[in-house]
């Protein structure tokens, strides 16, 4: 059984959380074209080594980062998304 | 004549019949053996070749194949970083069908379950085709409406696949748990008539030997470690045994299709999940179809060993590792007894994994890429053994004319671009 530890509820068994992918650096809406975007939605570095992932406490729908080897499966450190994410980063909705 | 030899001879003039095991056991004291080595020993790399396959499995040999036989292309190496078919051709289980969703994709796979029909023929070489249909099962309404659905796009493109009764199905899987009071009762299936299974291995050989008897080299143990891009082109592949050249250079690789693109500097909308299998020990014959059931998630065929072969969905998460897990065996397990309990006394003989890259759409990556002489056999996911046949094909034409064949043409990279994906919900992993 593998463990994963979630930032708000400790150390939980795998299985109680969901797989979000990678963590992608969004372009800049007002700039960026279909392209952009494209990479932006379908496209993945896809890393053989450590990577930046989302992951979901189901139960809580608690969303957080993750750095994990993808290699050997090794999970480094979970973290809270505010780490990456901060409020300078919020898209501001249109007047 | 040697001694076993004359032993024999004198039995088989006493008894009057011919033993058998001593007519083998000649060969035990003897250097010569009747079997032919399909392959030569190992040459030296040369410099260049005109085209590099990376990758040799089934695809990689089918693709210098079909470029040695029907385009004349012989100065093609094969590189392959472990042995002929010992990555993912090794390690899929082994089922050919063309009952997708799409127009696009029924008409591909379609034309590779023909070709895989006069393959052993074609290369002379028994690949173990065995033509026994395959059985996808509805647990619900929704699922009855979705196989309904499928019948009637096969049809129309002269697949054959049909909805069965309960009654039906019973009489073709007379083992099936076909009980109302299941937690999952079977309403219906899909009856794909054309579905087929053969030997995955047998297909890789088959194809490297063809390919070798006309020219072109398999390097096995050689493993591709970067790619010189210049001016847009491939000019050069470097491998753990030197730098070659090239003409044109196909990655054909699966389970690491990301890393050895990255080395083109190409990105691709793939995801590498592992897929758990698992085999039991031999029983008879008893389980002719191969039955796969979307909603219980999990799919099994008896080989012709008489082993089950049990396999599911991907692995919930990303990972580059073939390591099994007990959580897939146990969920592939309590599957596979909601359909057929008498498995309950079954031993499991075997279990492995596979990395399977998986694209968003659930269809492949084939054809052109940024790079102007790199072309892609890429995102193989769970449908890559089925179309080993078409693939080697159509990748042929390619490289040979530089024109992208109408068949694959949907499949390309630049699908994404245009937001022209192939919704393939009729592959396995899209329905597990």
């Amino acid at each position: 059984m593998k463990i994963l530890n979630c930032p708000l509820n400790g150390p939980r068994n795998i299985s109680e959380f969901t797989y979000g992918g990678e963590l992608h650096e969004m372009p800049d809406p007002d700039s960026s074209g279909a392209r952009e975007w494209a990479e932006y939605v379908f496209f993945d570095e896809n890393k053989a080594g450590v990577v930046t992932e989302w992951w979901c406490h189901t139960a809580t729908s608690f969303w957080f980062l993750a750095e994990r080897n993808t290699v050997t499966d090794e999970v480094m450190r979970t973290f809270l998304a505010s780490e990456r994410f901060s409020e300078a980063n919020r898209i501001e909705p249109s007047a | 004549m040697t001694l076993p030899t004359l032993l024999a001879k004198f039995l088989e003039l006493i008894f009057g019949v011919t033993l058998m095991p001593l007519a083998l056991l000649k060969y035990a004291f003897s250097n010569r053996y009747p079997g032919q080595p399909a392959f030569g020993k190992p040459k030296a790399l040369k410099s260049r070749y005109d085209v590099i396959i990376i990758g040799g499995g089934g695809h990689g040999a089918a693709i210098a194949w079909y470029l040695a036989k029907h385009h004349g292309i012989r100065d093609v190496a094969i590189l392959e970083k472990g042995y002929l078919g010992g990555g993912n051709t090794a390690r899929n289980t082994a089922v050919i069908r063309s009952n997708y969703l799409t127009e696009e994709g029924v008409n591909f796979y379609r034309e590779s379950v023909d070709l895989f029909g006069n393959l052993s023929n074609e290369l002379s070489y028994n690949i173990m085709l065995e033509n026994r249909g395959q059985l996808t099962l509805a647990h619900s309404d929704a699922a009855m409406r979705s196989l309904r659905w499928r019948a009637e796009v096969n049809q129309h493109l002269n697949v054959r696949s049909e909805m069965l009764d309960r009654q039906a199905i019973r009489e073709l899987v007379p083992n099936l748990a076909m009980s109302e009071d299941a937690r999952f009762p079977i309403l219906g299936g899909l009856w794909h008539a054309d579905g087929a299974t053969g030997r995955h291995d047998a297909v890789a050989w088959g194809y490297a030997r063809g390919a070798c008897e006309q020219g072109v080299e398999l390097h096995q143990l050689t493993e591709v470690v970067g790619l010189k891009v210049k001016n847009g082109r491939i000019a050069a592949v470097e491998t753990n045994r030197g730098t070659i050249e090239c003409g044109v250079a196909v990655q054909a690789v699966a389970g690491t299709c990301s890393v050895v693109a990255d080395m083109a500097g190409i990105k691709l909308p793939i995801h590498s999940y592992p897929l758990q299998a698992m085999v039991t020990q031999p029983y008879k014959p008893l389980l002719n179809p191969m039955v796969s059931s979307p909603h219980v998630h999990v799919y099994i065929q008896q080989t012709s060993r008489g082993e089950f072969v049990i396999g599911g969905g991907s692995d919930p998460y990303a990972l580059y590792n073939t390591r099994s897990t007990l959580e897939m065996k146990e969920s592939l397990s309590a599957a596979i007894l909601e359909l057929f309990p008498f498995l309950g006394q079954a031993r499991l003989l075997r279990q492995w994994a596979g990395v399977t890259d998986m694209t968003p759409d659930y269809s492949p990556i084939m054809g052109l890429s940024p790079v102007e002489n790199y072309y892609l056999d890429a995102g193989w996911g769970t449908w890559g053994f089925k179309a080993t046949p078409i693939c080697g094909k159509t990748m042929a034409e390619l490289i040979a004319t530089g024109k992208t064949p109408p068949l694959i043409k949907p499949f390309e990279l630049e699908r994404f671009y245009r937001f022209e994906q192939v919704n393939e919900a009729g592959a396995t992993a899209a329905s597990h």
